[in-house]
């Protein structure tokens, strides 16, 4: 008899396992069953640095967590509601955001006393009834895996072992509704043609979890999450990362130009490396460089040869790279550099976000050296701010910095794909003859842009030499002239800053217009802020959202937005650093919300957060 | 149109290739007579100045860029290398040369430098090499030797120095070759057979600094008489001396050692030995152990160039998927509609 079905307008799952025991496979499955069933989701990733760390210990544990909902979402959720820790390691380090009440699966078989005592627990939790709080379900699924896959010929115990994530996502899926075909088909693809017998094991494994559910006492009910109103159109499930790499192709497409992408390896950027070196029949040159500062050296000559020149890197790598920048600076040659920010300073956390490099892709060069700064607000955005990136980049012959950070790089949501029409066009002339009397001056500029001709080697009668000296105005030969150090630099501010006319005006989400308090972030904190304005809205306060995509220049109207406002909230993933800009250039007296945490700001806190200056009211 | 390495019938003279700024390196300066070696040497090779391009980094040699009448960029310190690979790596049609010193090739462009070696991209890097740092004033450089007294060593430097042939063939150079600055001819010849190479080519030219480091070459600079110059020829027996009376040839263990011109196990140099042991054999011999230094051609093997095999995967990826649709690329994966 099917079990009575529950309904639920929204769930927050948790994976919790050992790094080797597949967490973010289970998870990325699962994101992608509840995709296809037409939930709104946002998923949050959460990993170790280390690839195994010892297997049971606390630092190995590696979490996926995922938020699905019959409604339009914004972040991966503050809280799960179902916690599955497959060892009391991920029990330890993960029970502590379950809330009281929340639904518990542990694999029973994974809570021996050797794991017990690498998690440093003294008694087991499953006994000493520490546990009672939560619903707990004590499932032995390391054994139910094993005794299923008995009859599958080929597989070794230790590779049945390791499918139980297959059988816990089983489990998972009869538990929510979700079908399993997906998931089945792209065990197909990934095991099939190599090892047909791991894909058997693997399908089998996910099979015995969703019967286990069906069957077991353990459950008396199952949930059912409808799908969540959307705009029309064709969607697909996308991580930062990727729409980040996809927004480098689409703006070589869109501007003609080949892409060159220099890079060398770093956390959390190599997925874009890895992802670009995949597309070589769109005429996508990646190169792996010796260094970060190679790779950026490497853009510059590209970009100097007319590529589309990017160079993308974290934190770590970004300071390496800054004599360069200020190279290109100076060659006023377009360059994107991205920088998928994470825990600092120095090596700091590798794979956790934080929005602290802010202050440095604005200020971290010598001398007076300019950069417009592009920041991404969700997984999905970063194609569109990639673009918007490239765009400054060709339009102004800049480097521009794009900003993301681990939790959007890794995190993932539902992208509407758009259609390829509705693409900017951001194509760029080459210099192909002289500009001045007969003869080619490399420093003459667009009146408008104040950008320089880009005047590509083999272009005959365009020959010009260009380097990191100072340049005389319009000639770019070497000039040491005082009056000209002084128009030059004002001239290159001047550019920059111009760009404020050539990007969107700030918007402001203010649904009632009547707002006294306006919540102001930048970049990928955009989920957590909309999402705790809403919950203050639902309890009838007021509260104001902007978030700022365009760093430098601000948006033209910045200014005036901040002043209509009798309190301004800047929340962060650093120690105030927009917060610092923005009271410097506006003389606004905002106050800042500050986490460095290496994990994204929750709904909760800014719900709070606002709350306690509306009560100063 | 010609190749990047210079196969065209283009005709220019040296005077097409000079530039309206003044040239400013000190008088007497080595990089004289290796700017007017380079401008009378680029007709030659036939290619146009706009495929042409010069990159440099920073000491007197980057100053070189300027004074040549193509492309050129004036880079950052060290880095060169870099920024010249990512230029020939997407442009194979240019032909792409870097000028460097010994500090900037050397010391913060090391790893550059090794890794464009190794790589066998199309670049020909030209080290001027004068044993000190020039632009700074005075300081020694990583090829400086072991107790020399400089501005910044007042008790004598304690870096053993960089060979630099041995350290370029160490890193998996394609081809290798020493010139001497004011040795026109044999430079030349040296040029050539760089410009012609497929792959990276890095020549050691010995340039004299007269202010901070004069005559560091003298023995082989001002050796009229050709008593201190080993003159490699492919093919040939390797003899020299004023009379042609010494010879070289190699010991048991590959290391080399001088013999009389008529010994019968005279060496003939081959600088396309598969292996490279011999032409790092023969960086070793120098002045101070062997009473004579070699200059040519060292190393001159095939390998496969960077650029062209890049260019090729992007070619075969194209042919194998077709060119890249970037609306199915968005659309790849799994999607789901919603009406």
């Amino acid at each position: 008899m099917a079990k009575p079905v529950e309904q639920l307008s929204t769930v927050i799952v948790r994976f919790a396992g050992d790094s080797g025991d597949g967490m973010q496979l289970t998870g990325s499955q699962f994101t992608s069953e509840t995709a296809l069933l037409g939930n709104d989701i946002s998923t949050l990733p959460d990993f170790p640095a280390e690839i195994r760390a010892p297997a049971g210990s606390l630092p190995g544990v590696s979490g996926f967590q995922l938020h699905f909902a019959d409604h339009d979402i914004l972040t991966p959720g503050d809280q799960p509601n179902v916690l599955v820790a497959m060892n009391p390691a991920a029990l330890k380090t993960n029970l502590r955001d379950l809330p009281n009440g929340g639904t518990l699966i542990v694999d029973a078989d994974a809570f021996t006393e050797r794991n017990l005592q690498k998690a440093g627990y003294a008694a087991n939790p499953l006994e000493d009834g520490s546990l009672d709080e939560y619903q707990l379900h004590e499932i032995p699924l390391t054994t139910l895996t094993v005794g299923a896959l008995k009859e599958i010929e080929g597989v070794t115990p230790r590779e049945a072992e390791r499918s139980k994530n297959m059988f816990a996502l089983g489990l998972m899926s009869w538990l929510y509704g979700r079908n399993v075909d997906s998931t089945i088909a792209f065990l197909e693809e990934k095991f099939g043609k190599k090892r047909p017998e791991i894909a058997a094991a693997n399908i089998k494994a996910l099979q015995a979890g969703y019967a286990f559910g069906e069957t077991t006492e353990s459950f008396a009910v199952t949930y059912e999450v409808k799908p969540a109103e959307m705009a029309p159109g064709t969607y697909r499930n996308i991580t930062g990362n990727q729409a980040l790499s996809y927004g480098l192709i689409a703006s070589s497409q869109l501007s003609g130009l080949p892409l060159f992408l220099g890079a060398y390896p770093i956390t959390p950027a190599s997925a874009i490396l890895e992802e670009l070196a995949g597309y070589k029949n769109f005429g996508v040159r990646t190169f792996q460089a010796e260094d970060e500062i190679a790779a950026a050296g490497a853009a510059v000559g590209a970009a100097f040869g007319g590529s589309l020149a990017v160079t993308t890197s974290a934190g770590p790598g970004v300071v390496l790279k800054a004599e360069t920048i200020g190279l290109a600076i100076m060659l006023e040659l377009p360059l994107v550099i991205c920088d998928i920010q994470r825990a600092g300073p120095s090596t700091g956390m590798p794979t956790k976000p934080e929005q602290t490099d802010l202050l440095m892709v604005m200020f971290g060069r010598n001398g007076e050296s300019p950069v417009p700064v592009v920041a991404a607000k969700s997984p999905s955005d970063c194609f569109h701010a990639a673009i918007e990136a490239c765009r400054i980049a060709l339009k102004y012959r800049t480097p521009v910095y794009l900003l993301s950070d681990a939790y959007l790089a890794n995190g993932s949501e539902p992208w509407l794909l758009p259609e390829v029409d509705s693409l900017p066009d951001i194509s760029t002339t080459f210099a192909t003859e002289p500009n001045f009397e007969g003869e080619f001056l490399p420093y003459l500029r667009d009146e408008q842009t104040l950008a320089r001709p880009w005047a590509v080697p083999g272009t005959p009668g365009l020959e010009h030499r260009v380097g990191g000296l100072e340049k005389a105005d319009r000639t770019g030969n070497i000039s040491y002239d005082p009056e000209n150090h002084n128009l030059m630099t004002r001239l290159r501010a001047q550019k920059v800053a111009g760009i404020a006319s050539d990007i969107p005006e700030l918007e402001v989400d203010d649904p009632d217009g009547d707002a006294t308090v306006l919540v102001l972030g930048w970049g990928g904190t955009y989920g957590p802020i909309a999402a705790g304005c809403r919950r203050v809205r639902r309890a009838g306060g007021k509260v104001a959202h902007a978030q700022i995509t365009h760093l430098n220049p601000f948006p033209r109207n910045t200014g005036e937005v901040l002043r209509r406002y009798e309190k301004v909230l800047v929340p962060e993933m650093n120690l105030g650093q927009l917060l610092k800009l923005v009271r410097a250039e506006f003389l606004v007296d905002a106050v800042g919300y500050n986490r460095v945490s290496g994990l994204p700001l929750r709904a909760g806190e800014i719900e709070q957060a606002i709350l306690a200056l509306v009560e100063q009211q | 149109m010609s190749d990047g390495n210079g196969n065209g019938s283009l005709k220019l003279t040296a005077k097409d290739f000079r530039t309206d700024q003044e040239v400013r390196w000190c008088p007497g300066c080595g990089d004289y007579a290796i700017l007017a070696a380079m401008q009378s040497f680029m007709p030659e090779l036939g290619i146009e100045r706009e495929r042409t391009v010069f990159v440099s980094g920073i000491g007197c040699a980057a100053r070189f860029p300027y004074y040549m009448n193509t492309y050129g960029m004036h880079s950052i310190h060290g880095r060169a290398p870099a920024i010249a690979t990512g230029l020939a790596a997407s442009r194979p049609d240019l032909s792409v040369w870097v000028v460097t010193g010994d500090g900037d090739a050397l010391s913060i462009g090391g790893n550059h430098l090794i890794h464009s070696l190794r790589r066998n991209v199309n670049l020909k890097i030209l080290l001027f090499n004068n044993k000190i740092y020039g632009l700074t004033k005075g300081q020694y450089s990583p090829t400086s030797e072991l107790g020399m007294v400089t501005k910044s060593t007042p008790m004598g430097s304690l870096d053993f120095p960089f060979n630099p042939l041995s350290l370029a063939i160490g890193a998996e150079a394609t081809f290798v070759a020493r010139a001497i600055d004011t040795d026109k001819k044999a430079m030349t010849e040296v040029l050539r057979a760089a410009a012609q190479h497929k792959g990276t080519a890095f020549v050691e030219i010995f340039q004299n600094c007269p202010i901070f480091n004069d005559d560091a070459w003298a023995f082989v600079r001002d050796d009229k008489d050709g008593v201190n110059r080993i003159y490699l020829r492919n093919g040939e027996p390797i003899r020299w001396g004023a009379e042609l009376e010494h010879g070289l040839r190699q010991r048991a263990d590959g290391s080399i050692e001088i013999c009389p011109a008529d010994a019968p196990d005279l060496l003939v140099h081959d600088s396309q030995h598969e292996s490279a042991a011999l032409a790092f054999a023969l960086s070793r011999v120098t002045q101070e152990t062997h009473g004579g230094t070699p200059v040519g051609v060292f190393r001159n093997i095939q390998r496969p160039v960077y650029d062209e095999l890049m260019a090729e995967q992007l070619s075969t990826a194209t042919a194998k998927r077709g060119a890249g649709d970037l609306a199915a690329l968005l659309h790849s994966g799994e999607t789901w509609t919603i009406s």
